[in-house]
């Protein structure tokens, strides 16, 4: 394709993805730009492919084709971790924590890269004050300060949704995205972790799906509909809630199930 | 970034009584331990002890903190033992070379051969790890007797300790002076395994062991995470391994094979992988079943293999999980509702245990004694094997020991809820 180096300030942009499990065409070629300090919401029906683009991008799975850059960077070839050193950091739709250790070691394993101590095996981490003040600042953000020292995996799910949430933005990457972060959450919770996410997005780049179109318009700066794989529609919250392909395919339904 | 709070954080202070006194404690036993067992058994007994702990303790690194399961552990201590053997026959280089610096050669040695396996092993966790550590320890243990010059064939090599160059005019003859050396190099590994377990790359093993995909989306490869965690075991293996060859001054095939290998998984698992100090329980309680109970009867290997299997099936968390659980109890200041249960369920339940393990031995003695020979003694007490007399009573009590354990069971479930259970007012 063209000269991908400096290809502009995209934080992320998609080119002609693609995905097949088996025989079966699950990502059908997008393309797509976001912004640098964007809020991009995904939304689109279940099965629609969303949590599979989260996974092509993040390295989880290769692409079948086409290319992903990360500010400009293709990243096909990376490892999930090497794209994760390169500032992106996610969340999982289904909870994806560290059961058998405490609440804090949670926090504070996601920020030991990012803070620079990579594989050493000369420092303490205890004696590390920085490490334990800022693991427990964001155990303050995320409201878990009294289950510090529990197993998180004894968390209840709501909390387990919080710690998720904590340990995808501790590193503090510049290009977060989170997959359905308020699925199963009462609606105080969902106003919470939605605060929360607006907070800690603050002059960053998000990329999220999400079901709760309250939380869609009201956090998002543009929104992109996935359907069977495919983006049918990108905008402004209201170009796509006034886009006619959108309401036939999609949101009509979604938003009549708000009632 | 934002704050929504300016709170002070909990950090823990460097040195506290709570993280010291466990090491000052170890110091001062280890220290005074030979006063008080001071037969040259008991010597030879705690020194294969230590040699063992350092083992069980590098193995655990793997199984514990790391989430692997190695099937081929002992050569790694085997390999690096045989090296520490080799260097006691360079006969130059060894009059120069202090007898308690010999076993950084075995961790040298023990670390490259993990590097050199770790390169290809640590690609997965799980099960393909665990095949590829059978297959690299049954290799190892085959090469015994094919690469004779360095594995010595079957009667392995032996080598001198005595000659290495005197250390403050201590030429390591005696007993008494090898234990001090163990002694010290178990306390220095053990703190080094603590401490590593404390890195960032320590804690990382624990966070791959429970969710290795997780901690590639944190930055982390989980393959360089466990190749580290493995090459840290391997030194200390081949720590213990240079250990071993300073306390028998011979190494055989027997150090690398698998049934060595199995017995560090045991030893290990019946302690408690999940707590640092875990191994060092199984060891000490391995050993002393093996050299204790082993002269007392040639069934000891029998009741070891019940205890594992009762281990896996009912605490899986080991004796050091055992002892944890009370945590609890303690911190809720309960442990008291226990002690009656327990005495009402122990006491029959030793009785019971004891009882069964008699009608073997009987059995065992009446199938398998010479012909003849019709006495048998246990428990300090002596009786014909092929009496009656004898199989009723033996059998009396195992029923009568399991009939009063299930019978008092139910009243310690309910104590142990009890005592788990915060008294009113108070919060969890
Ligand atoms: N690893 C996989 N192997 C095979 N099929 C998959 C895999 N992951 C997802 N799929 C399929 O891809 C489709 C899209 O799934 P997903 O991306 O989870 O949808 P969404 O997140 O939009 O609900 C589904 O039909 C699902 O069965
Ligand atoms: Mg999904």
């Amino acid at each position: 394709m063209n000269a991908m180096t400096k290809t502009g300030v995209a934080a992320l942009k998609l080119d002609d993805l693609r995905k097949n499990f088996g025989k079966s065409e699950i990502i059908r070629g997008i393309d797509l730009e976001i912004g640098d300090g964007e809020r991009h919401a995904v939304i689109g029906p279940n099965g629609a492919g969303k949590s599979t683009l989260f996974n092509l991008i993040t390295g989880r799975f290769p692409p079948t084709s086409g290319k992903v850059y990360l500010h400009g960077q293709d990243l096909a070839g990376k490892a999930p971790y090497e794209i994760n050193r390169m500032g992106l950091s996610r969340s999982f739709q289904i909870t994806n924590i560290f059961p058998k250790m405490t609440v804090f070691e949670n926090v504070r394993c996601s920020l030991l890269w990012s803070e620079g101590y990579r594989y050493s095996f000369w420092n303490i981490v205890n004696r590390a004050q920085h490490l334990t003040e800022e693991a427990d600042r964001i155990l303050e953000q995320i409201n878990l300060t009294e289950r510090r020292e529990l197993p998180a995996g004894v968390l209840s799910y709501a909390e387990q949704r919080a710690l998720e949430i904590g340990i995808t933005m501790a590193g503090g990457a510049d290009v977060i995205m989170l997959d359905e972060p308020t699925a199963g959450m009462s609606h105080s919770e969902t106003d919470y972790i939605v605060d929360l996410i607006r907070k800690v997005t603050e002059k960053k780049t998000l990329i999220m799906v999400e079901h709760d179109m309250g939380v869609v318009f009201g956090l998002a700066d543009r929104i992109s509909v996935l359907v069977y794989g495919e983006i049918i529609a990108t905008g402004k919250p209201e170009e796509v809630r006034a886009n006619a392909r959108v309401q036939e395919a999609y949101l009509g339904a979604a938003l009549e199930a708000e009632h | 970034m934002t704050d929504l709070t300016q709170k002070t954080a909990h950090v823990p202070p460097a040195v506290t009584l709570g993280n010291t006194l466990p090491w000052i404690l170890s110091i001062a036993f280890l220290a005074i331990a030979p006063q008080i067992f001071s037969s040259n058994s008991a010597i030879t007994i705690m020194n294969q002890m230590g040699i063992t702990i350092v083992f069980a303790l590098a193995y655990n690194m793997l199984l514990g903190q790391g989430g692997m399961l190695s099937f081929g552990h002992a050569v790694y201590m085997g390999v690096g033992g045989f090296a520490c053997v080799h260097i006691m026959n360079m006969e130059t280089f060894f009059s120069y070379l202090p007898l308690p610096f010999l076993p950084i050669f075995g961790g040298v040695v023990g670390m490259l051969l993990a590097v050199i396996v770790g390169s290809f092993s640590t690609r997965r966790a799980g099960t393909v790890f665990a095949m590829i550590s059978l297959g690299v320890g049954e290799l190892i243990a085959a090469c015994s007797v094919i690469i004779v010059v360095f594995f010595g064939g079957e009667e392995g090599i032996s080598g001198d300790r005595t000659y290495g160059m005197p250390f403050f005019g201590i030429e390591f003859l005696q007993h008494i002076e090898v234990y001090y050396l163990t002694a010290f190099w178990l306390l220095l590994s053990a703190f080094l395994m603590f401490m590593f377990s404390r890195t960032p790359v320590g804690r990382m093993a624990n966070a791959v062991r429970d969710n290795p995909e997780r901690a590639e989306f944190l930055g982390y490869s989980s393959r360089w995470v466990r190749f580290y965690s493995f090459v840290a075991s391997g030194f200390f293996c081949g720590i213990a391994g240079g250990l071993f060859a300073i306390n028998y001054e011979i190494l055989t095939e027997e150090n690398l094979n698998l049934a060595t290998s199995g017995g560090i998984l045991l030893m290990t698992f019946l302690g408690g992988a999940g707590f640092f100090f875990g191994p060092v329980i199984g060891a000490v309680v391995f050993i002393l079943l093996q050299t204790v109970l082993g002269l007392q009867t040639d069934l000891w290997a029998l009741y070891v293999g019940a205890l594992f299997l009762a281990t896996v099936m009912f605490f899986p968390g080991g004796f050091a999980g055992l002892l944890m659980m009370h945590v609890t109890p303690i911190r809720l200041g309960k442990m008291h509702v226990l002690y009656v249960p327990y005495l009402k369920t122990f006491i029959p339940g030793i009785l019971a245990v004891l009882g069964i393990c008699s009608v073997i031995e009987i059995v065992f003695h009446a199938r398998h004694a010479p012909l003849g020979d019709e006495d048998m003694t246990i428990f300090w007490t002596t009786f014909n094997s092929h009496s009656i007399v004898a199989w009723i009573v033996a059998i009396a009590i195992a029923v009568i020991g399991v009939w009063l354990t299930k019978k008092a069971a139910p009243g310690l479930v309910e104590a142990w809820h009890e005592a788990n259970t915060p008294d009113k007012g108070a919060s969890a």
